[in-house]
């Protein structure tokens, strides 16, 4: 019964867009100049942040214990103070992620690794592959780049491009391997991927306790610093974090627009993803291009690991480097629908997000957990965009296909 | 007694998809609604069974006006619809899918599954569907899932019933059934509403016929005197030429010459028994059968879309047994597929990508691995002009397109080239009358240009009307060839349901 209903009758139950002119927010074009396409494809994102942020807000006075124990002696002081407590919050947020040079470091330091992760999510999504094996193919990349910073002695010109070389193919052999057992076998991408996560994560553990990694005389899981030469190099000198990686980052974004839209790989991949049977009637071989883009996609996830390996001061590289950029990523590929100029906004946005809850937990004593209940809340109403409409009692428009995933079969 | 809709008027952001309806059927008549894909008819019937509410206009049951707002509201007044996608639980039974919702209860909370099951024998005796209570949903035929739907809607007591494209699913055996029960209803003193898009059905079952047109009635017609061409002028608002206009044929070398083919089904079925035969140059052969005697394998393995298991296909003297489709699809060979929204397009792409979907690959539409879509928009738009393809631009998703005109966009990418070889199957199914009339013409011209055309078809009057040669196939071989200016219809018929004399 689960049938795509373009058949004769499915069509007119849902009028066409003729002339090209939908029903969209035209007041959105007047006021910012926005073309209504992309309008529309940033309406319920925007509203989603909008949305969070309220009920961001609500948490933060619900949970305002002082606020509440004034309630009684002097109600409309305890409700002053709630609203300032969130001004104070909201103020800190934004500070923090865009008020000063160091702030706009951290954001866009933040904001690297989750961009490369969210890229290789979402390329992933595009093909109608559910890649959540973000984070171990950062681990094994993480690792190989590892090894490069720690063992290969170059200038650093050359150093930095082996080292993220390695990177890429480290993560993309991780999740080739994933391609070919879908390609192969017919394995689900969902679980192969996760258990390959865990299988991952001990690897490296165990690769940092052996001599190989370990740094000299310690017992934990913690590598030696890598070679100055391999190091990403900061931008704003090393007193602000963020390093070139933030323009490894930006070109990828463009490479995987380049590759998706204007290229006939692109073209493969996405016909792939939107319809196995029409891409092989098309004579595309989608086994192969299961195993291409997942080695493309653990190739990118690869270097969001060689981020943290190779950017990280002090350089030394703990048992759990991608910490929860693996899964942050699938959110961040959703919220920006699956398109690669929407994972670099949603990526700057969690970056901001995440760089900004740290400064408000310290200046207004918000919890940083705040923040990633406001990324989770952003997540669901992405996700229920009907929910956003109702909301904001927008008119439907017809659907935006949204390549998420195929079936889980 | 009678259901009337009057002056429904319903408008959706973009188009006005009844203006002005009304439509009335009394208890004991059958009224067709025929109108074209985008008609208006869907939204219509979505209007009276509860889904939509109109913009003006009012439903009157009996002389009540309803304000209908939701299905329920509908059934309780006595409409049923069948749906054209079954509303069915495939892993339930029968019985479990038909009281789904009026569950009758036995104690506090026991399903009455005997009850149920009686009362599915009882409806089913009464009106000859013979369906079994029992019988799980997916494993009966499309034609036994709809009398289910049928007894779903009796049960709940309908007098009015609506079918939206009853006969789009059926094999010619399960629609003569269809319409026996259809009469049956009639009989039982149900007014019947018989949405489609097909002339003959209406004419054959109805009592009268209603036309839809760009979401207006533009009349009434009477089975008794009218034709199918005035008919199809009253929907298409031009004169349609309802057989197919060509020359004699004139044959020439051997362009496809299957030998001894065996191909198995998904399934590990052999559904292709060694089948031979030959398609010249100049002619069209066409394939008549039943669904599921082979025809589907038998043309995904001409285009390469399927390994056989033994026996060998050539296209122009090359043995392209094992050849992939790209392969194929190079050697000259046009393959309109049989299911365009599985295989033929990518719903989500646009018209221009959809285009170029088996050339992108190739000059002019790329250099290396970086694409020419300038090229590639320029090309489509040329063929969307001259394909007489209806969309506003090349830019927007196919999904947009009515059956019709996405069934062109392929004729058309299929066809814009240097074609030895035409396999096209079900090439008109589920598209309207005009585009029938194109999507013939372009075939037809492809077969005077001098390519080979394989025609396969369950519609047995189209696969007569267009083709030179007839082959019928049943049970994975070939059971007939006939020659369509001389075999009968009844003839044909007969070599489809295995009868007829072999060849």
């Amino acid at each position: 019964m689960t049938d795509r209903s373009a058949e004769p009758g499915g069509d007119e139950t849902s009028p066409p867009s003729n002339g090209g002119t939908p029903s969209g927010p035209g007041w959105l074009h007047r006021v910012t100049g926005v073309s209504e396409r992309l309008g529309r494809a940033l309406l319920v994102p925007s509203l989603a942040l909008l949305l969070a942020l309220v009920v961001g807000a609500v948490i933060i006075m619900v949970t305002d214990v002082d606020a509440w124990q004034l309630m009684g002696e002097d109600p409309g002081a305890a409700i002053g103070d709630m609203f300032r407590g969130v001004w104070v919050a909201y103020r800190e947020l934004f500070l923090g992620a865009f008020g000063t040079v160091r702030a706009v470091s951290e954001t866009l330091f933040t904001a690297t690794p989750l961009i490369l992760a969210g890229l290789a999510v979402a390329l992933g999504f595009r093909t109608g592959l559910f890649n959540i094996g973000a984070r171990g193919q950062m681990f094994i990349g993480g690792l190989f780049a590892l090894w490069v910073g720690l063992h290969v002695e170059l200038p650093a010109g050359l150093h930095i491009p082996l080292a993220l070389l390695a990177a890429v193919i480290g993560g993309g052999l991780w999740g080739g391997l994933t391609g070919l057992l879908k390609a192969r076998t017919g394995a689900h991408e969902v679980i192969t991927t996760i258990m390959l996560n865990f299988v991952a994560a001990f690897l490296v553990l165990y690769a940092l306790k052996t001599p190989l990694f370990q740094q000299g005389g310690s017992n934990l899981p913690l590598s030696s610093p890598i070679m100055e030469s391999a190091r990403l190099p900061p931008i704003f000198g090393s007193a602000f974090r963020v390093n070139i990686g933030v323009f490894i980052a930006l070109g990828a974004v463009f490479f995987i627009y380049w590759l998706l839209y204007k290229s006939t790989i692109g073209f493969e991949l996405r016909a792939a993803g939107f319809s196995p049977t029409a891409s092989s009637y098309a004579g595309m071989n989608v086994a192969v291009l299961y195993t291409l883009v997942m080695f493309i996609s653990g190739g990118l996830a690869g270097l969001a690991g060689a981020s943290m390996t190779l950017g990280l001061p002090p350089y030394t590289v703990t048992s759990n480097f991608p910490g929860t950029i693996g899964f942050d990523a699938i959110a961040l590929a959703l919220l920006g629908r699956s398109h690669p100029i929407g994972v670099l906004w949603s990526g700057l946005l969690f970056g901001a997000l995440i760089a900004g809850g740290r400064t408000m937990q310290a200046a207004a004593g918000v919890t940083v957990d705040l923040v990633i209940v406001m990324q989770a809340l952003i997540i669901i109403f992405i996700a229920a965009p009907e929910l956003v409409r109702a909301v904001f009692r927008l008119k439907p428009t017809e659907a935006e296909p949204t390549q998420l995933t195929k079936g889980w079969g | 007694m009678a259901l009337e809709l009057r002056g429904i008027t319903k408008r959706f952001p973009t188009v006005v998809a009844n203006d002005g309806v009304s439509l009335s059927v009394e208890a004991g008549e059958i009224v067709a609604l025929l109108g074209e894909n985008g008609a208006g008819k869907t939204t219509l019937m979505n209007i009276l069974f509860g889904l939509y509410s109109p913009d003006e206009g009012e439903v009157v049951v009996d002389g009540k006006p309803l304000e209908l707002s939701n299905p329920s509201a509908s059934i309780s007044a006595g409409i049923g619809m069948v749906h054209q996608h079954f509303m069915l639980v495939p892993v339930f039974t029968v019985a479990e899918n038909v009281i789904l919702g009026i569950e009758p209860l036995r104690g506090l909370d026991w399903i009455d599954k005997k009850g149920a099951d009686d009362l599915v024998r009882e409806v089913s005796d009464r009106y000859g569907l013979s369906v079994d209570p029992e019988a799980m949903v997916e494993d009966l035929p499309v034609g036994v899932q709809q009398r289910v739907e049928i007894v779903k809607v009796l049960v709940r007591d309908a007098r009015y019933i609506i079918f939206d494209e009853p006969t789009a699913v059926l094999t010619p055996q399960e629609v003569e059934e269809f319409f026996e029960i259809v009469r049956g209803l009639k009989a039982d003193g149900k007014g019947v509403i018989f949405i489609s898009h097909k002339l003959r059905e209406a004419l054959e079952i109805a009592d009268r016929i209603v036309v839809l047109r760009d979401g207006r009635s533009v009349g009434e017609a009477d089975p008794a005197t009218a034709t199918t061409e005035q008919l199809a002028e009253m929907m298409v608002g031009r004169p349609v030429l309802m057989t197919v206009d060509k020359e004699e044929s004139r044959p020439g070398d051997v362009v496809l010459s299957v030998q001894q083919l065996v191909v198995l089904d998904d399934r590990g079925r052999r559904t292709v028994e060694g089948v031979s035969f030959e398609v010249r140059s100049g002619e069209i052969v066409g394939v008549a059968g039943i669904q599921g005697n082979g025809q589907t394998e038998l043309v995904e393995s001409i285009t390469g879309m399927r390994r056989s298991l033994a026996g060998k296909v050539f296209i122009g003297g090359e043995d392209t047994t094992r050849l992939g489709p790209r392969a194929i699809h190079r050697l000259g060979v046009a393959h309109v597929p049989e299911d365009r929204l599985e295989s033929g397009l990518v719903l989500e792409f646009t018209v221009a990508e959809n285009i170029v979907l088996n050339s992108y690959y190739d000059d002019p539409y790329s250099s290396g691995i970086r694409m020419d879509w300038e090229a590639a928009n320029g090309a489509s738009q040329r063929l969307v002009d001259e394909y007489d393809v209806k969309t506003t631009r090349v830019d927007v998703p196919v999904s947009t397109l009515s059956g019709g005109n996405q069934q062109k966009v392929i004729v058309a990418r299929e066809c814009d080239r240097d074609v030895k070889l035409v396999v096209a199957a079900q090439p008109t199914r589920g598209v309207d009358v005009g585009s029938i009339e194109n999507i013939h013409a372009r075939i037809v011209r492809q077969r005077d240009e001098g390519a080979a055309v394989l025609f396969v078809s369950s519609e047995l009057d189209e696969v007569i009307s267009i083709s030179d040669r007839i082959l019928v196939m049943f049970g994975g071989r070939i059971a007939g060839e006939f020659n369509p200016e001389t075999a009968t219809k009844n003839e044909i018929g007969l070599a489809m349901l295995g009868s007829g004399a072999p060849s």
